[in-house]
């Protein structure tokens, strides 16, 4: 039997005191009815006693202490999932408002998920083709992976994004594929590029689209994420699909997480930012992966904006912590004109060394790629020098080694959003800027293999 | 059996009414799911329990049932090569059981209740035993001979002992105990995680934990039974540093805690070591390894429990005679658990919000590492080494968790993200790392590698001191303006840092190197340095010294098989001598 309560006592910011409730639990999903027949969802924060916190996911507006009512649902938040949600439309609580037919689920999921048993996981090793240079050569995305793109205001990352969703690809295989994109707390203007984009190149019937505006309520946001990556795991998990979940932007969702915190005056860790925030987002980011008993893979590509550029701010700080790598968009690559504007060196792939090599892109790729962070951090260092002391200070081979820096900028990371690049042709690419040093510097590289692809100068 | 009402629910925290009668730290069971719990205080009749579990679902009225027991382990054969959650659930059997997520509420023991084991008893009738002494043995694996032992605080008189095939809750035998009373012997025994296992003596250590890494080996060694961090910030290479630690220390045993961090990190141990080889033993390294493994996504309060299950069975290993790793990665996250709960428990915060404790339960945990005269009469000796990952927010050491565990540990691996960036791995720096056990390691390095180690390795450190402040020099006015002799200082600076530093871990010749070819590697060098200098003396150019073409032959010597190294070494020595004189021989021409 569900009982509706009057009893609210108190409604501060995101949250709502109801008293004198009975049996009712931790987590569960709750909904307010407002005096004009409004119906808004809520979830219990704590029980205490017979009083029970719990958190809205809409505004607060037009909630009245005595003529609201709550019911409780007797289960937490879900969200009905089927095969048909491709194509589709979800506002930021998995309903439908695209004006489609009405959805069929198959069944209902509890949107925090499970945590997938570390003993049941496949460690992630097939190769995806993202077709740009600077991750398939340097930092090599792999399915199951999550790979974030750590960004500035004003840096180009939806069109790296969409590059990436638009070009990936695992070669010599044909799998079904689908896209799952959360809109978290962005603009109409960035959401819809991603959906012209999907439509252009007819991606959209195999994307699921969770949207939540900046216009839509901050505190809905805590649950977006969830919904999309509780639909991606009933299509890779029960349907077998290969999934990409692209969620932008995380900084909008930690920050959702800080007015909750706030306002339970919870003690803050670092810049106010909950104490837990590394806890809740790992229960995000972990749902990417592979496990046994199924055939399909989420692969997470998370989008954050860096507030001031700042790696070190607790949001890209404790996402590094938890995802197998980070891309970095530079400020500098950018206002060179050079798109990507991938910052190489810190970026990285920390599950690269087992979906390179050979039978996977090419034998020479895990030595040339190190070979080539080393020669370019190397020319970094002298273009420094040479700013301070001019080029006359420089040793002949920091010269030829600041020349490589130069040409790989314009020409491996420089390759626009619109290219797709092979593997093949990114490591020749990276063999014919390595041949403007001499062969002896190629200490990381096996003769073998310096005999067999070093170019052959006309 | 104490039972009470769950009056509030927050997050991993219950209270609980009517538990006036139950035990501080009690195991309890949660509502209708019996989620594991512990209550961690008591006022009056109400028990705050920190819940294991995930608690969705929970409310108030809900039973909670005290099991009247501290939180404990199993310990006992079948614990090699398994991997365990915090509480020590065996995560591979409850995926047979209950399919590849985990679900709440699970009950599986952690010992495998249904393999046989061949026991073999090495005391009989009548013996009068006491605490730490051996009941017999067990061959768990190839690698290990599980000794079966008489568990601490128990003296009595065996009546029986059987040898025979055994399931571990089998009686293989009868103790008399001092006051009378008769009691079966099994294969199992329990200990409480909290409770450091005791033992007669504690010893400083003296042997180095050898790891095959060589700045950690030449430079900053730890020894056996002693205590190290790795701080770093994200992408430095802490979790490869902690693999290969795991893969290549010359320990019998490793305890591997995976604390609130990747499933994917567990499972590729989970699925790379039975791949490899143990140096040592050229056996499966899996075979020398427990998993604990409560990665992010997992519930918080466990985490905070499963550095305790890792280093109460490192104990017991150790307490058999064993020298044994204890890798936990990353106490950080260990440390955030502390801080929710605490938080969560309304306490007043210390720094950052982490609990006024916070300093002295990572000294506990630290203290249980020492190398030891184990229980028993025999005066086995076993030591236990503990190696904790810290990860500092944004990179900054100066944060609470990396500084309480710098007073505490004796061996500093500091993690440098610009030479990450270089791509220099292992990324540990030089330059502020430290290790205080290098004096008294030192007898041993001479005794068993060569006297001239200390003498590399201090070499090494000056040299790359000297090049931090040469750089200095080099940044404001150019290269130009430094002395031949400091432009050779810089040449073989760089050769250490390339030659010798630079470890590639993804590479099989590399990801391990014995200690006489570290000293063989050591001693190109200076030879080279030498020689070199020898030759601007007699007035070489210092750009050609530096041009030789020898360097690139130096450069690969680390590649260079590992049982077949000295002919190569030798020969590159004698080129660079010959390169050298020809310079010389050079310049006298003019």
């Amino acid at each position: 039997m569900i009982r509706e309560y009057r009893t609210i006592e108190e409604v501060a910011g995101p949250l709502m005191l109801v008293k004198q409730v009975e049996g009712v639990k931790y987590d569960e999903l709750g909904e307010i009815e407002l005096p004009n027949g409004e119906v808004r969802r809520c979830r219990v924060l704590e029980v205490n006693g017979r009083n029970v916190l719990v958190q809205l996911f809409e505004s607060a507006a037009g909630i009245n202490l005595a003529d609201s009512k709550v019911r409780f649902t007797g289960h937490g938040v879900e969200l009905p999932v089927s095969q048909n949600m491709l194509g589709r439309v979800f506002n930021g609580m998995g309903e439908a408002i695209d004006g489609g037919a009405r959805l069929i689920p198959e069944k209902n999921l509890d949107i925090n998920g499970t945590p997938i048993n570390p003993a049941a996981r496949y460690y992630p090793s097939e190769f995806i083709q993202t077709g740009v240079s600077t991750i398939d050569g340097l930092n090599t995305l792999v399915r199951g992976q999550k790979l974030p793109i750590f960004s500035g205001s004003g840096l180009p990352h939806a069109n790296l994004a969409a590059q990436i969703a638009r070009q990936a690809k695992v070669r010599n295989a044909d799998d079904k594929f689908a896209v799952v994109f959360a809109a978290v707390g962005i603009t109409f203007e960035e959401a819809d590029f991603f959906i012209s984009d999907f439509k252009k190149t007819g991606a959209i019937d195999r994307t699921v689209l969770f949207i939540n505006l900046a216009s839509d309520p901050a505190i809905e946001r805590i649950s977006t994420p969830r919904m999309a990556l509780t639909a991606a795991e009933y299509l890779a998990f029960e349907c077998d699909m290969h999934v990409l979940v692209i969620i932008t932007d995380i900084t909008n969702y930690a920050e959702a997480l800080r007015e909750v915190s706030a306002a339970r005056k919870e003690v803050p860790g670092r810049r106010g930012y909950p104490g837990y925030l590394y806890t809740d987002l790992a229960t995000l980011y972990e749902r990417a992966g592979r496990k046994m008993g199924s055939e399909g893979s989420i692969t997470m590509i998370p989008i954050l904006t860096m507030p001031e550029d700042d790696k070190t701010h607790p949001i890209p700080d404790l996402t590094g912590y938890i995802t197998e790598g980070q891309i970095i968009l530079s400020r500098e690559m950018y206002r060179k004109g050079y798109m990507p504007p991938v910052d190489v060196l810190p970026s990285l792939s920390r599950l690269k060394d087992k979906g390179i090599g050979e039978g996977k892109t090419r034998e020479d790729h895990s030595a040339t790629l190190n070979q080539l962070f080393a020669a370019y951090a190397r020319g970094k260092e002298a273009k420094e020098l040479m700013v301070v002391l001019g080029e006359a200070a420089l040793s002949p081979i920091d010269r030829l080694y600041a020349q490589f820096a130069d040409e790989f900028e314009a020409r491996y990371i420089n390759q626009g959003f619109e290219e797709n690049r092979s593997i093949e042709e990114t490591l020749d690419l990276g063999w014919e800027l390595l041949s403007i040093l001499p062969k002896s510097e190629m200490k990381r590289i096996k003769p073998e293999m310096i005999e067999k692809y070093w170019p052959k100068k006309a | 059996m104490v039972e009470g009402k769950i009056l509030k629910v927050s997050g991993p925290l219950v209270v609980a009414e009517g538990m006036r009668n139950a035990n501080m730290f009690d195991v309890v069971r949660v509502g209708s799911n019996n989620l594991i719990g512990e209550i961690i205080e008591m006022h009056g009749d109400r028990a705050s329990i920190q819940v294991y579990e995930e608690t969705a679902g929970i409310g108030r009225g809900d039973k909670v049932v005290s099991t009247g027991a501290p939180l404990s382990v199993e310990l006992g054969p079948g614990l090699l090569s398994n991997i365990y959650d915090g509480i020590q659930r065996p995560l591979e059997q409850i995926r047979l059981k209950f399919g590849s997520n985990l679900q709440r509420g699970i009950d599986v023991p952690a010992l495998d209740r249904n393999r046989v084991w061949r026991f073999v008893p090495a005391v009989k009738f009548g013996d009068k035993v006491g605490p730490g002494d051996i009941y017999g043995t067990v061959q768990e694996n190839e690698v290990i001979l599980h000794k079966i032992m008489v568990p601490p605080k128990t003296h009595g008189t065996i009546v029986e002992m059987r040898e025979g095939d055994f399931k571990v809750t089998d009686r293989i035998g009868k103790i008399k105990y001092e006051d009378g009373t008769i009691e079966n012997i099994t294969l199992i025994q329990k200990w409480p995680v909290r409770v450091a296992r005791p033992y007669k003596e504690k010893l400083p250590p003296v042997d180095p934990m050898i790891t095959g890494q060589r700045v950690i080996d030449a430079l900053f060694p730890i020894a056996k039974g002693g205590t190290a961090c790795v701080p770093g910030p994200f992408g430095s290479g802490k979790t490869v540093v902690q693999h290969q630690l795991a893969k290549w220390s010359d320990v019998d045993l490793v305890v591997y805690i995976g604390c609130g961090e990747r499933g994917n990190e567990m499972t590729d141990v989970l699925r790379e070591f039975p791949e490899l080889t143990d140096p040592k033993t050229g056996r499966s390294l899996m075979e020398r390894t427990i998993l604990i493994a409560n990665t992010s996504d997992m519930p918080v309060a466990a985490r905070e429990a499963s550095v305790y299950t890792g280093i109460t069975i490192a104990e017991y290993f150790r307490d058999m005679g064993y020298s044994v790793a204890v890798i936990a990665d990353s106490t950080s996250r260990w440390a955030e658990a502390l801080r929710e709960m605490s938080g969560r428990l309304e306490e007043m915060p210390g720094e950052e919000g982490y609990p006024a404790y916070l300093t002295s339960r990572l000294a506990q945990f630290y203290e249980r590492a020492g190398k030891v005269v184990c229980l028993g009469a025999d005066g086995r000796q076993g030591a236990l080494s503990a190696i904790g990952a810290v990860s500092p927010q944004g990179g900054d050491i100066s944060e609470p968790v990396t500084q309480a565990t710098l007073r505490i540990v004796k061996v500093f691996w500091g993690l440098d993200a610009s030479l990450a960036y270089r791509r220099h791995f292992p990324a540990i720096n030089w330059l502020n790392s430290y290790s205080l056990y290098r004096d008294r390691l030192s007898g041993w390095f001479a005794g068993n590698v060569s006297k001239a180690w200390m003498d590399y390795t201090a070499r090494c450190l000056k040299t790359l001191q000297i090049e931090a402040d040469l750089q200095e020099i080099v940044k404001l006015v150019g290269m130009d303006a430094l002395s031949p002799s400091d432009r050779l200082t810089l040449d073989v600076a760089q050769s250490i840092r390339e030659d010798f530093l630079q470890q590639n871990a993804f590479l099989d010749i590399d990801s391990y190197t014995p200690l006489d070819k570290q000293c063989g590697m050591l001693e190109m060098i200076f030879t080279y340095e030498d020689r070199a200098r020898k030759a601007i003396e007699a007035g070489a150019d210092i750009e050609d010294i530096c041009s030789l073409p020898v360097h690139e032959r130096i450069a690969r010597a680390k590649t260079v098989e590992n049982d077949n190294y000295q002919n190569e070494f030798k020969a590159i020595k004698a080129e660079i001598a010959a390169q050298m004189d020809k310079l010389i021989a050079g310049v006298d021409a003019e």
